[in-house]
């Protein structure tokens, strides 16, 4: 079956400015809005599931390029999609419950869906300037929702996101005026051609410069990360879940691997840029978190830590390609990269949902006033456990799996000092795992927490699917599913600039 | 020359929005650096003594009913003014946005001083 590609895009915009509507009929409606959102996110899931392993080109408007608008469906944006829907479906019913402490859900809702339907437009369009427009669609729902509580800290917060998030995206527009004034061209695939055509002259240098910055600004990539911090734990829970398990990787890396690989064409020195820049990251990330004191601002450095895995193996990657040429070794350290993108999607949005639930029950998010919560929070408890676990990487959950493939990546490939970091940084993801059980799951119950329940129904729902999920993700390594599921993504990435070549050949058929 | 003056305004966009303290000369900042890129765009397409990019019965080939080659010789690019018309729409939604979360800021801690707003760090 093939849905048409606009679907995706189309059925959370038009519901989000639908539900607002509902809010002006009291209870009922709000009930009203709640079901409906919930609907699009398991639809949007389910056309995902269903669009796995298919690739196709979608013209808007019948208009055929480069003088229309077009849709590209290929591994690495089902891949994508895929996450996207997954995380957005959890976050979702978690959010049923979760945002009843707030007024406005209605609005709430609203702004959840721009955000969703911003993010499968970036990760489909085939267009540099619509990705440019979807990418500030999902970007202004995405500061809205960090202001969302409208307290100090949430107003800060937004505040600083913003700015720097605006900044990013003018960087972008600035890069994408480039790209047209040097390549004559919007489309991905043409540009592409063109740049092969002429090769890289400066105006296009500094155009990828500037992509490397908005992009990296929109990634959070250490010395870009300043927002991070800030901005996801003030979000409500829901949202940090969506923002730090696939909002920084829809318009940061994806955006990022995409033009770097399959428009400019991977070289050694953006190879090297991609590396130091995830090994900054990964790095300096994990520092920063061990010190933290404050549940969901540890989630958030961590982030930044495990963002710095996925661009390593993906820079590795396009490092031994440009260099050495060797695709079965480069084609190895891609898939760790987007493996791990995938299952630090599920674990870390489970751990925000998580961090609510307790921040929930509790009314804090201080680890040094909880403690001793294992017997009142069980739902809780284990789905974090399984989530750390998965984090820290323990054999069989999912995190083990795409850490061990890097370290084999970057063993074969020589690079060993990479391999001792990934390894060393994984100690690093161990000792904070194990203070946030020591400080909110064990020890000493407080007096003041004698009286606290857990909450139950659609939050716990959403949680038990990710633990699910965090367990079984191993298996897409299994050949069957990986040649579906994992392979064409790391495919697109390796053939880097044929693309072009592709999509254009694509778009004849239609 | 033009493009030298207009990278100039991006910088000063850019140098306002990342050192001053006011949150409305943050904001200005960035105004600014979007009004350089609209401006870059639009004089990406533009052409000294050009014409508009309408096509009517006088700019096509008696005969053929071909486009005339003066035609597309003189016509300006018309892309780069829809680009901006929808980056203009976006700047001001972003804008608005911008200015409401600095009134409540405001609201909240009663100044525009960023370095006196700082109850998050670590």
């Amino acid at each position: 079956m093939s849905i048409p590609l606009p679907v995706f895009v189309a059925v959370p915009l038009v519901t989000a400015f639908l539900l607002p509507v509902f809010s002006s009929l009291g209870r009922k409606g709000k009930a009203v809005a709640t079901v409906l959102a919930n609907m699009v996110t398991v639809s949007l899931l389910v056309m995902a599931v269903a669009s796995i392993g298919q690739s196709r080109v979608y013209e808007v408007g019948k208009w055929s390029i480069p003088l229309g608008i077009n849709l590209v469906l290929d591994g690495l944006s089902s891949l994508l999609l895929l996450a996207i829907s997954i995380v957005s479906a959890a976050a979702m019913l978690f959010s049923a419950r979760y945002m009843e402490q707030y007024t406005a859900k209605a609005k709430f809702l609203c702004l959840f869906l721009l955000m969703i339907a911003g993010m499968n437009g970036v990760v489909l369009s085939g267009d540099i300037f619509n990705l440019f427009v979807f990418l500030e669609i999902a970007s202004l729902a995405s500061y809205a929702l960090v202001g969302f509580g409208c307290e100090h800290e949430e107003l800060e917060a937004s505040f600083k996101y913003m700015v720097l998030g605006s900044i990013g995206s003018i960087f972008v527009l600035f890069a994408v005026a480039l790209v047209y004034g040097n390549t004559g061209s919007l489309n991905m695939a043409y540009v592409s051609k063109a740049i092969q055509g002429t090769g890289l002259n400066p105006g296009l240098a500094f155009a990828l410069c500037l992509f490397v910055a908005g992009f990296g600004l929109k990634a959070a990539l250490v010395p870009f990360h300043a927002w991070l911090p800030d901005a996801h734990p003030s979000a409500p829970a829901p949202i940090s879940a969506m923002l730090s398990g696939i909002l920084i990787k829809t318009l940061g890396i994806y955006a990022l691997v995409r033009v770097v690989f399959n428009v400019f064409g991977i070289s050694v020195q953006m190879g090297w840029i991609l590396v130091v820049l995830g090994l900054l990251s990964m790095i300096a990330g994990a520092f920063l978190a061990i010190g933290q004191g404050d549940f969901k601002r540890l989630l958030a450095y961590s982030s930044i830590s495990q963002i710095g895995y996925v661009v390593l193996g993906i820079g590795l990657g396009g490092l031994i390609l440009a260099r050495d040429g060797n695709v079965a070794w480069a084609s190895l350290a891609i898939l760790g990269g987007l493996f791990h993108l995938v299952n630090h999607a599920v674990y870390k949005s489970l751990l925000f949902l998580t961090s609510g639930s307790v921040q929930m029950s509790t009314g804090t998010r201080q680890l040094k006033q909880m403690g001793g919560l294992a017997e009142k929070l069980p739902f809780t408890r284990a789905t974090c456990t399984i989530a750390s676990a998965s984090i820290v990487g323990i054999p069989p959950f999912s995190g083990f799996w795409s850490k061990l493939i890097l370290v084999i990546a970057a063993v074969q490939a020589a690079f060993y000092w990479v391999a001792a970091l990934i390894v060393f940084v994984s100690l690093c993801t161990l000792i904070m795992y194990l203070k946030v059980q020591r400080y909110v799951f064990l020890g000493e119950l407080p007096e003041n927490l004698e009286q606290i329940e857990e909450q139950k129904g659609s939050m716990a729902i959403a949680m038990v699917f990710l633990a699910l999920l965090c367990m079984l993700m191993g298996l897409l390594l299994v050949p069957a599913l990986r040649s579906n599921i994992l392979q064409p993504a790391v495919d697109v990435l390796t053939d880097g600039i044929s693309y072009s070549a592709n999509v254009i050949k694509m778009s004849m058929k239609v | 020359m033009h493009y030298a003056l207009c990278f100039l305004l991006f910088v000063i966009g850019l140098y306002c929005a990342v050192t001053k303290k006011n949150m409305v000369k943050i904001v200005i900042g960035i105004i600014v650096m979007e009004y350089a890129v609209n401006l870059f765009l639009i004089m990406l397409g533009y052409r000294l003594g050009g014409v508009a990019p309408i096509i009517d019965k006088g700019q096509l080939e008696s005969g053929t009913g071909q486009i005339a080659a003066s035609f597309i010789n003189s016509s300006v690019d018309p892309l780069p003014q829809a680009l901006v018309l929808t980056a203009i729409v976006i700047s001001l939604g972003s804008l608005a946005l911008m200015i409401s979360i600095c009134i409540r800021t405001y609201e909240k801690y009663g100044t525009f001083d960023i370095t006196q707003i700082r109850r998050l760090k670590g």
